[in-house]
C-alpha cells in the first residue's frame, strides 16, 4: 500500500473512525442496560459525553499529559488508517501499540498513585495480549501470502478457515483491548471494581474527551481485526464480515456483564496461555502443512 | 591520492589509536589528555566517515597484503596476552584462568610454529560493507564515548577516596587500544591476525572490568576473562581444523568453501559460532555481561554498544552464509540465540538497576542478532545488520545518560530517577529518546525486529516466532515502565544538570543526533550500507519492509521526537494538584492530609514482578538449555568431523 493511501485512509479513517465508534458506544450502553435491566441512556449518550467534556475548563496537572494524550490519539487514527486503507497489518499493530504507550506515559506524567497503578496494569496488559496480536499477524501472513490486509480481497476461501484456532486467541484478548471486564484491569466503565479512576485518575475535561475518542477509535479497529479474518474474494462476505463483528460485539458485551475483574497474574497466564495454544499450533499447522 | 587509498586508510585506523594509546598511556596531565583524546576521537571519526563514503557499497574488497612482520607481531601479541592473563591470574590465584591462558597460548604457539607457517594467505585485509558499517559504528560511537569518558572519569577520580592513585592513564590507554583491536577484527581477511585482535578485545575488556580493582571488579573480570577464553579456545580449535583439514586461513576462502561443501566446514563453523557466542555474552556466559557493569560506565558502554560483543555478533553474521546451509551450527545458534532473547527479556523486567537492565536488554537483542544469524536468510541477515547498528546508537545513549545520571542523583536505581524529567530535564530526554529507540514503532529498533519477524515467518521458524512473539512483549514491559518513571512531572524541584561536564553533552548530543539521523534515514542505510552487503553475499533478496512503510515510519519519528523535545511541556490549562484520596499538601513528595487530620506520604513503585520474572527462577532454565544445545551441537560436529576423515 502506497503512502498516499495510507494518509488519506487516515483522514478518511479520522471522520468515520471517530463516528462509528460513537455508535458501538452508544450500543454497548443500551444492550448493557437491558442484560441489566434498566431502560439505558439514548443512543447518542457517549456523543453527549464527550461534547460536554469539550465544554468543560481545560484543568489538568501537569502540563505534559494533553500532548501524550494527544499523540496517543494520533497515532490511533493512523493505526487504523493504516488497516482501513489496506495497509499492513503488523505496522498497524505496531502504531497501536504506539498510541498505548503515550496514553501510557500520559498517566505515569501525572506522578499521582492512583493513576501511575493504572498505567502498571495498563502496561501489564499490553504485555499479555501483544503475543497474540502478533501471531494473529504472522497467521494472517502465512494463509493470505501478505502482511497487507488488502490481500484478503484476493482469497478464495476467507483466512478463518485455516486461521480459525488463531481467531479463537484472538477473541480472548480482544476482551483485553476492548477494555472490558474481566479484563478492564486497567481502566473500567464499572465503578464498583476500579481504583478512583484507573489510568485515567487524573484526566479530565477535553483531555478525557479525547480519552474517549481514542478508545472508540480503538474499538472500531479491533473489531475490523475479527471482520478481516472473513472477508475474501467474494464482495458479500463483507456483509457476512459485519454480522460476525456484530455477534462478537454482542459476545464481548455479555461478557462484561457477567464476569468479576480477575487478578492480573490470572490475566497474564490465561492470555499468555491462549497465545502460546491458539497462536503456537496454528502457525505450526500453516509452516509443516 | 595515496593517502585515500583503502589499505592506507585501514592501516591508519588500526595503527592510529595505538599511537595515541601510547601518548595517552605516559601522559598525566589532564589537560594533555583532553587535547590527545579528543582530537584522536574526533581524528578516528572523520577518517572512519570517509572511509565509509567514499567505499560506500563495496563488495568484498580484499587487499594483497601479506607480512611476515605482522605475522610476527601477532605472535608476539598473543604472548603478551597470554603473559598478561597468566600474570593475573597467578597474582589472585585464580586456577581456572591460569589454566586457560596456558593452554591457549601453547596452542597458539604450537599453531603458528607448526601448521600456520607453511600457510600463505596472500590477501591480508579486505573489506565489504559490514566492514563499513562496523567501521562507522566503532569510529563515530566508539571514539564518542571516550570523549565522555574524560568528563566521566573526572567526576569518577573525584569520587574515589582521598590518595587514590589517578590510573586514568591506564583507562584511556585501553580504551582506544580496544578500538585498534575492533578495526583488525573487521578488516582481518586473515583467520590469524582475525584471532589475534580478538584476543586483544578480550584482554582489554578483562583489564576495563577490573579497572577499580575492588573485590568484585576482580572477580567479574576473572569470570569474564574464563568464558572468552574458552571461546578463544574455540577459535583456536576452528583455525586448527581449517589450517589442517582444509589448508587455508583466507577468511573469503573459508566462508565460499562453507558454502559450496558444508560438510566440511561443520566443526571449523561451530567452534568460530561458539567463540562468537562467548563473545556475545548469549546464555550459558551471559553473566560476564552482566558482571562488566562494575566497571566505570564508559566501559559498559563501550563494550555494550560499538565494540566487545558487537565483535561476537558480527562473527557469526559473517558466518550466516554458511549457517544457511549447515544445519548443525546453525540449529545451535538458532536455539541459543533466540532462547536468550526471550529469557533475558522477562529477566529484565524484574531489575531496579538501570545498568543490569542495560545489560540484559543487550544480550535479549543481541540474542536476536545471533538467531537472525542462524536463519542466514538474506532477509534475516538485513535485520541483524539494522539491529547491530540501531542496538549501537541507542544503547550508548543510554549508558552514557545512566553514567551522567548516576553522578548527579547518586544512584543508577530506576526507583531514583522519579522526576528526573524535572532534575535534568534535558537529560531525561535524551533518555526518553533513547528507551524509545529501543524498543517502540517507528524507531529503528523495532523496523529491524519487524523484518526479523517476517524473516522468522518466511523461513517457518515457529519456535522463534514464538519466541519474538513473547520476548518483545516483555521488552515493552520493561522499557514502558521505566519510561513512565522518568516522564514523572510535579511542581518544579531542583535541576541538577547544570554541573555535567560538557564532553559529556557532546558526546550524549551526538549519540542523539545518531539515533534521529539513523531513524529518519532508514531508508537511505539499508540502500547504501546494508543492502551492498547482503547483494553481494546472497546476490538476490534482502530488505522485507516496502519503502512506503518506512516513509511512513519516518513521518511518525519526526512526530514523536517534536511531542517529546519542543512540545513536551506546552500544554495549556489551570495546574492542579493530584488526588490523594486527601487534602493535597505537597505533590513533590505526594504529601496528603488524611482523613485523621495528619499528613500522610503516598508512595508508589514500578512492578518488578520478582516471583514471574525473578533471576532464580528464569536464569537457570536458560543456563541449562543452552549448555545442553551447545554441547550436542559440538558432539555432532565432532562425529561429523570424524565421518569426513
Amino acid at each position: 500500500m502506497s503512502f498516499i493511501s495510507m494518509l488519506l485512509g487516515t483522514l478518511a479513517f479520522t471522520v468515520l473512525g471517530p463516528i462509528i465508534g460513537c455508535f458501538l458506544a452508544g450500543l454497548d450502553r443500551k444492550i448493557s442496560a437491558r442484560m441489566q435491566g434498566r431502560v439505558g441512556p439514548p443512543l447518542l449518550q457517549p456523543y453527549y459525553d464527550v461534547r460536554k467534556l469539550f465544554e468543560k475548563e481545560n484543568v489538568s496537572v501537569n502540563s505534559s499529559e494533553s500532548i501524550y494524550i494527544t499523540c496517543a490519539l494520533i497515532f490511533a487514527l493512523l493505526a487504523g488508517g493504516i488497516f482501513y486503507s489496506g495497509g499492513n497489518l503488523l505496522f498497524c499493530v505496531f502504531i497501536i501499540t504506539l498510541s498505548s504507550l503515550f496514553f501510557i506515559v500520559a498517566a505515569y506524567s501525572s506522578r499521582s498513585p492512583y493513576a501511575e497503578q493504572g498505567a502498571n496494569r495498563e502496561t501489564l496488559q499490553v504485555m499479555a495480549y501483544e503475543p497474540m496480536v502478533l501471531f494473529m499477524a504472522v497467521v494472517f501472513f502465512m494463509i493470505a501470502g501478505s502482511f497487507d490486509v488488502s490481500a484478503i480481497f484476493g482469497q478464495e476461501i476467507p483466512v478463518i478457515v485455516w486461521g480459525w484456532l488463531a481467531f479463537l486467541g484472538l477473541l480472548f484478548i480482544l476482551t483485553i483491548k476492548l477494555r472490558k471486564s474481566p479484563f478492564d484491569l486497567s481502566y473500567s466503565h464499572h465503578a464498583h471494581q476500579e481504583l478512583v479512576k484507573g489510568i485515567t485518575t487524573e484526566m479530565s475535561g477535553p483531555t478525557l474527551a479525547k480519552v474517549e475518542i481514542m478508545h472508540w477509535v480503538e474499538n472500531v479497529l479491533f473489531l475490523g481485526w475479527i471482520g478481516m479474518f472473513f472477508v475474501w474474494d467474494n464482495p458479500l462476505s463483507i456483509i457476512l464480515a459485519i454480522v460476525v463483528v456484530l455477534a462478537v460485539y454482542f459476545l464481548e458485551i455479555w461478557i462484561d456483564n457477567n464476569f468479576a475483574r480477575v487478578k492480573w497474574q490470572a490475566m497474564l497466564k490465561s492470555a499468555w496461555a491462549v497465545a502460546l495454544v491458539a497462536g503456537g499450533i496454528n502457525i505450526a499447522i500453516l509452516a509443516f502443512l | 591520492m595515496a593517502i585515500f587509498e583503502p589499505l592506507s586508510m585501514m592501516g591508519f585506523l588500526i595503527v592510529f589509536p595505538l599511537v595515541a594509546a601510547l601518548v595517552l598511556a605516559v601522559a598525566r596531565n589532564n589537560m594533555v589528555r583532553n587535547v590527545v583524546v579528543i582530537a584522536s576521537a574526533v581524528i578516528i571519526g572523520l577518517v572512519s566517515v570517509v572511509f565509509a563514503m567514499t567505499n560506500m557499497g563495496a563488495p568484498w574488497v580484499l587487499q594483497e597484503f601479506s607480512s611476515t612482520i605482522v605475522d610476527g607481531v601477532c605472535t608476539v601479541v598473543s604472548i603478551i596476552v597470554a603473559a598478561v592473563i597468566l600474570a593475573y591470574g597467578i597474582r589472585y590465584k585464580n586456577v581456572l584462568a591460569t589454566l586457560l591462558a596456558i593452554v591457549q597460548v601453547v596452542g597458539s604457539l604450537i599453531f603458528e610454529f607448526m601448521f600456520a607457517h607453511g600457510i600463505h594467505v596472500e590477501y591480508g585485509l579486505y573489506f565489504d560493507s559490514l566492514s563499513l558499517l562496523m567501521t562507522l559504528i566503532i569510529g563515530v560511537v566508539g571514539s564518542g564515548i571516550c570523549v565522555y569518558a574524560l568528563g566521566y572519569m573526572e567526576d569518577f577520580q573525584a569520587h574515589e577516596p582521598e590518595g587514590a592513585k589517578d590510573r586514568r592513564p591506564t583507562f584511556f590507554a585501553l580504551m582506544f587500544i580496544f578500538l585498534s583491536a575492533m578495526y583488525v577484527i573487521v578488516f582481518s581477511n586473515n583467520l590469524l591476525w582475525l584471532f589475534t585482535g580478538w584476543e586483544v578485545t578480550t584482554l582489554c575488556s578483562f583489564l576495563l572490568i577490573g579497572y577499580t580493582k575492588t573485590d568484585e571488579a576482580i572477580n567479574n573480570a576473572f569470570r569474564q576473562i574464563i568464558m572468552n577464553l574458552a571461546g578463544g579456545i574455540g577459535f583456536l580449535v576452528a583455525l586448527y581444523v581449517c589450517a589442517i583439514n582444509l589448508g587455508t586461513l583466507d577468511f573469503l576462502e573459508f566462508l565460499a568453501l562453507g558454502v559450496t561443501a558444508p560438510t566440511l566446514v561443520v566443526l571449523p563453523v561451530t567452534a568460530l559460532a561458539f567463540a562468537g557466542i562467548t563473545k556475545a555474552a548469549q546464555m550459558p556466559f551471559h553473566t560476564w555481561l552482566l558482571g562488566a557493569m562494575v566497571a566505570p560506565t564508559p566501559t559498559s558502554a563501550l563494550l555494550h554498544s560499538s565494540t566487545m560483543v558487537k565483535a561476537g555478533v558480527f562473527m557469526l553474521v559473517k558466518l550466516a552464509p554458511v549457517l544457511l546451509v549447515c544445519p548443525i551450527p546453525a540449529t545451535m545458534v538458532i536455539l541459543v540465540g533466540g532462547i536468550t532473547f526471550m529469557l533475558c527479556s522477562f529477566l529484565a523486567i524484574s531489575q531496579t538497576n538501570a545498568k543490569r537492565v542495560l545489560a540484559y536488554s543487550t544480550i535479549a537483542n543481541l540474542g536476536l542478532i545471533t538467531a537472525c544469524a542462524g536463519v542466514g536468510t538474506a532477509e534475516a541477515v538485513w535485520a541483524a545488520c539494522l539491529l547491530i547498528l540501531f542496538h549501537a546508537v541507542a544503547k550508548s545513549l543510554l549508558f552514557l545518560c545512566v553514567g551522567t545520571a548516576e553522578h548527579h542523583i547518586g544512584s543508577r536505581n530506576i526507583e531514583d530517577m522519579d522526576l528526573l524529567f524535572d532534575r535534568m530535564p534535558i537529560l531525561a530526554r535524551f533518555m526518553m529518546l533513547g528507551i524509545m529507540c529501543m524498543f517502540i514503532a517507528p524507531f529503528g529498533m523495532l523496523l529491524a525486529k519487524w523484518a526479523t519477524l517476517v524473516s522468522f515467518t518466511e523461513t517457518n521458524q515457529v519456535a522463534l516466532i514464538i519466541i519474538l512473539g513473547f520476548g518483545s512483549a516483555a521488552t515493552f514491559m520493561f522499557w514502558g515502565k521505566w519510561l513512565g518513571k522518568l516522564a514523572g512531572i510535579a511542581g518544579q524541584p531542583k535541576n541538577v544538570e547544570k554541573s555535567v561536564h560538557l564532553s559529556e553533552w557532546m558526546s550524549m548530543l551526538l549519540m542523539v543526533l545518531l539515533v534521529i539521523i539513523c531513524c529518519v534515514a532508514l531508508g537511505a542505510i539499508s540502500q547504501y550500507m546494508v543492502e551492498p552487503y547482503v547483494h553481494s553475499v546472497y546476490t538476490s533478496g534482502g530488505r522485507d519492509l516496502s519503502s512506503d512503510n518506512i516513509m511512513l515510519s519516518a513521518l511518525c519519528t519526526i512526530l514523536v521526537i517534536i511531542a517529546l523535545f519542543p512540545l513536551a511541556r506546552t500544554g495549556k490549562g489551570r495546574q492542579v494538584p493530584i488526588y490523594l484520596a486527601g487534602v493535597s499538601r505537597d505533590n513533590d513528595s505526594r504529601l496528603f492530609q488524611s482523613s485523621f487530620s495528619e499528613p500522610r506520604e503516598a508512595t508508589s513503585r514500578n512492578w518488578y514482578m520478582e516471583n514471574v520474572f525473578g533471576e532464580k527462577r528464569v536464569a537457570p532454565i536458560g543456563v541449562v538449555v543452552c549448555s545442553l544445545i551447545i554441547i550436542a551441537a559440538f558432539a555432532v560436529a565432532c562425529v561429523a568431523l570424524v565421518g569426513i576423515l
